[in-house]
C-alpha cells in the first residue's frame, strides 16, 4: 500500500460501488444485528405477560410512588433520633465485627485451600467445595437462619456476615497465597525454619498487605449489607427502616436513607485513606 | 587461600545493631498500637451490637443441628420415594425459580439500558455540559448506594406485592452499579474515531452512535452480563419483602421451620446459579473476539 488513489470527497456513491465487498456487511453480522435486539425484545415481552406485569398497575404505582415521594419531604427524625443513631452504630458494629470474625475465621480455612500450602489435594478440594457453598448462599438468608437460632438481634447479623464471609475471604485469601513467591519460605526451610516458622515469616509478610486491603474493601460493602438484613430481624438500621415503611412514615424513611448515604459515605472515605496508607507502607517492609 | 567473613569493628556492629533494634521496636510498637485500636473497636462495637457469646455457645447445637434436620431424609431402600417427598412442590418451585430468573433479566436490561443512555452523559472526555455531568453522577451513586432491598421495600407499599416491584427495584440499583462501570470504559476510549465523526459534522447523538458506541458496546454487553449473574441472586432474595420470585417460598420455609423445604430451595437456587453463571461465562469468553474487530 505504498501509492493511495486519489479519493474525491463527495464521490460516495463511486467508492462504495468500487468496494462493494469490502463495505458490505456478511450476513451474519447482519443476522445478528438485527436478530440480537429482536430476541432481546421478544424475551422482554415474553417475561412481562409471565409475570404478570401491566402497564396500568405500573402508571397507578407510579402515581402512588409520587405521593410516597412527596410525603418524604421534607425528612424528618420525627422525633426518634437517639434511637436512629443507636440503630445505625449497631449497624456499623455489626459490619465491623462480622468482616473481623470472618477475616479471622478465614485464615485457617485459606491455608490448607491454596494449592502451595496444602498437605493434601483431597482436603483442598473439601474445604474448596465447603467455601463455594458457604458464598452461595446470600448474607439475607444467612440472617434469617441465625435470627432462629440465637433469636431476634444484632447478634445475628454479625454471625451471618461472618459466616457468609468467611466463604468469600477464604477463596480471596487463598488466591493471595497461591501468588506468593515460594523463594521467601524456601529460604525459612534452608536455614533451618519448621513449616510453620515458613508461613510466619515467608508467607504472612508477602500477603498481610493484600489481605488487609481486602478485608477493609469488606467492611465498606458490609456497610451496605448490614443496613438491610435488619429487615429480616437481624438488627440495626434496616429494623427501624422496614418499620417506618410499614408504618407509613415516609418522612422519616427519607431520614434514615440519608443517614445511611452519609454513614456509607463516611466509612468509604475512612476505609480509602487507611488502604492509601497501607499501600504506602508496602515498600518499606519489602 | 583462607576467605575470611570481614568483621565489623564492634563499635560499627553495635551501631548497625542499635538501629536494627530502633527499627524493629518502632513496628511493634506501631503493631501494638493497631492492635490496642482494634481491642478497642471490637469491645465497644460487641456491646453495641450485643455480642453474647455465651448465647451463640448455648445455642451453637441447634445450630448444628438446625443443619441436620433442613437435610432430606433420604435412604437408600426408597430413594425415588423420599426425593418425591423432598421435592413435594418442585414444578412450584420450579416456576417460582423461573420467575426470579426473568425478574434479573428484566431488571438487567431497564438497568444496562438506563445506564448506557446516562453513561455518556456522564462520561468526563464526553460529557456536554460539566453541570449535568456532575448531577448525573451524582443520580448515578445515589441508586448504587441504597441497597436494591430497602428500594424494593418502597416499591412493594407503591406497586403493591408482586414482580413489578422486584423488578424496578433490582433495576435502579443495577443502573447506578452499571452507570459507574460504563462510565469507566467510555471514559477509556480512543477519541480518534469521535473526533473524526465530530469534524465530519456530526451532532452529539452521531457522535455517540458512530464514534463512541462502536468501541464500548462489547464491554458494556460484558458487564451487563455480569450484572445478570448478580441480579439472579438478587432477585432471588427480594422475595422476602413481598417483591416476587423464590424468596418468598424460602422466607416462609425458613421462618416457619419447613425444614426440608428450605434445603430443597437452597439447593435448587444455588444450581439455578451456577448453571446461568456458566452459560453467561460461556457467552461473555464469545464476545471477546468481537471485542478485537471492535
Amino acid at each position: 500500500m505504498s501509492v493511495r488513489p486519489a479519493v474525491f470527497v463527495g464521490d460516495a456513491a463511486a467508492i462504495l460501488a468500487r468496494h462493494q465487498a469490502l463495505l458490505a456487511k456478511s450476513w451474519q453480522r447482519r443476522a445478528g444485528e438485527i436478530g440480537g435486539p429482536l430476541a432481546l425484545l421478544g424475551l422482554t415481552l415474553f417475561s412481562i405477560w409471565w409475570l404478570g406485569i401491566s402497564f396500568g398497575q405500573l402508571g397507578a404505582g407510579l402515581a402512588h410512588l409520587a405521593n410516597l415521594v412527596a410525603l418524604m419531604v421534607p425528612p424528618s427524625t420525627g422525633g426518634h433520633l437517639p434511637l436512629f443513631l443507636k440503630a445505625m452504630g449497631e449497624t456499623l458494629a455489626i459490619a465491623f465485627l462480622g468482616t473481623l470474625a470472618a477475616a479471622i475465621l478465614a485464615v485457617p480455612l485459606s491455608l490448607p485451600a491454596a494449592k502451595n500450602t496444602t498437605p493434601s489435594l483431597l482436603l483442598r478440594f473439601a474445604i474448596r467445595r465447603l467455601l463455594d457453598t458457604i458464598r452461595g448462599i446470600d448474607t439475607l438468608i444467612w440472617a434469617l437462619v441465625f435470627v432462629g437460632v440465637v433469636g431476634l438481634g444484632p447478634f445475628a447479623g454479625i454471625l451471618a456476615i461472618a459466616v457468609s464471609d468467611t466463604g468469600a475471604f477464604g477463596k480471596l485469601f487463598s488466591e493471595a497465597i497461591e501468588a506468593t513467591q515460594a523463594r521467601e519460605r524456601e529460604t525459612i526451610a534452608a536455614s533451618g525454619g519448621g513449616p510453620w516458622m515458613g508461613v510466619r515469616f515467608g508467607l504472612l509478610p508477602q500477603v498481610l498487605p493484600v489481605i488487609a486491603s481486602q478485608v477493609l474493601y469488606y467492611f465498606e460493602s458490609n456497610t451496605r449489607s448490614a443496613t438491610i438484613i435488619g429487615i429480616v430481624g437481624a438488627g440495626g438500621i434496616g429494623l427501624q427502616l422496614a418499620e417506618q415503611i410499614r408504618t407509613y412514615d415516609f418522612d422519616q424513611v427519607a431520614f434514615i436513607v440519608l443517614l445511611i448515604l452519609v454513614a456509607v459515605a463516611a466509612i468509604d472515605w475512612i476505609s480509602g485513606k487507611l488502604r492509601a496508607a497501607m499501600i504506602g507502607r508496602r515498600p518499606e517492609r519489602a | 587461600m583462607a576467605v575470611g567473613v570481614p568483621i565489623l569493628p564492634q563499635r560499627r556492629l553495635d551501631q548497625l545493631l542499635a538501629g536494627y533494634e530502633r527499627a524493629v521496636a518502632r513496628r511493634r510498637r506501631l503493631s501494638f498500637a493497631v492492635l490496642g485500636v482494634m481491642a478497642i473497636l471490637v469491645v465497644a462495637a460487641g456491646r453495641y451490637g450485643e455480642v453474647d457469646v455465651a448465647n451463640l455457645f448455648h445455642h451453637l447445637s441447634g445450630l448444628t443441628s438446625y443443619f441436620g434436620r433442613i437435610m432430606p431424609k433420604l435412604s437408600a431402600a426408597h430413594l425415588t420415594g423420599d426425593i418425591a417427598e423432598w421435592y413435594w412442590n418442585f414444578t412450584g418451585w420450579l416456576k417460582l425459580l423461573f420467575d426470579t430468573v426473568l425478574i434479573a433479566y428484566l431488571a438487567t436490561l431497564a438497568g444496562a439500558m438506563g445506564a448506557g443512555l446516562l453513561a455518556f452523559l456522564a462520561a468526563a472526555n464526553l460529557a456536554p455540559s460539566s453541570g449535568l455531568r456532575w448531577c448525573v453522577k451524582r443520580l448515578l451513586e445515589f441508586c448504587r448506594t441504597v441497597p436494591d432491598l430497602v428500594f424494593a421495600l418502597i416499591f412493594v407499599s407503591a406497586f403493591g406485592l408482586g414482580p413489578l416491584a422486584g423488578v424496578l427495584a433490582i433495576a435502579i440499583h443495577s443502573f447506578g452499579a452499571l452507570g459507574k462501570l460504563f462510565t469507566e470504559v467510555i471514559e477509556n476510549i480512543d477519541m480518534k474515531p469521535v473526533d473524526g465523526v465530530r469534524s465530519a459534522g456530526g451532532r452529539f447523538v452521531d457522535v455517540m452512535r458512530f464514534g463512541a458506541l462502536p468501541q464500548v458496546l462489547p464491554n458494556l454487553a460484558s458487564y451487563a452480563l455480569l450484572r445478570f449473574e448478580i441480579n439472579v441472586r438478587a432477585s432471588s432474595i427480594v422475595g422476602f419483602v413481598g417483591a416476587g420470585g423464590i424468596g418468598q417460598d424460602l422466607f416462609v420455609a425458613i421462618r416457619k421451620f419447613y425444614y426440608t423445604d428450605v434445603s430443597a430451595i437452597l439447593l435448587m437456587i444455588i444450581v439455578t446459579v451456577s448453571i446461568l453463571d456458566l452459560v453467561t461465562e460461556r457467552i461473555r469468553h464469545r464476545m471477546a473476539p468481537v471485542e478485537r474487530l471492535g
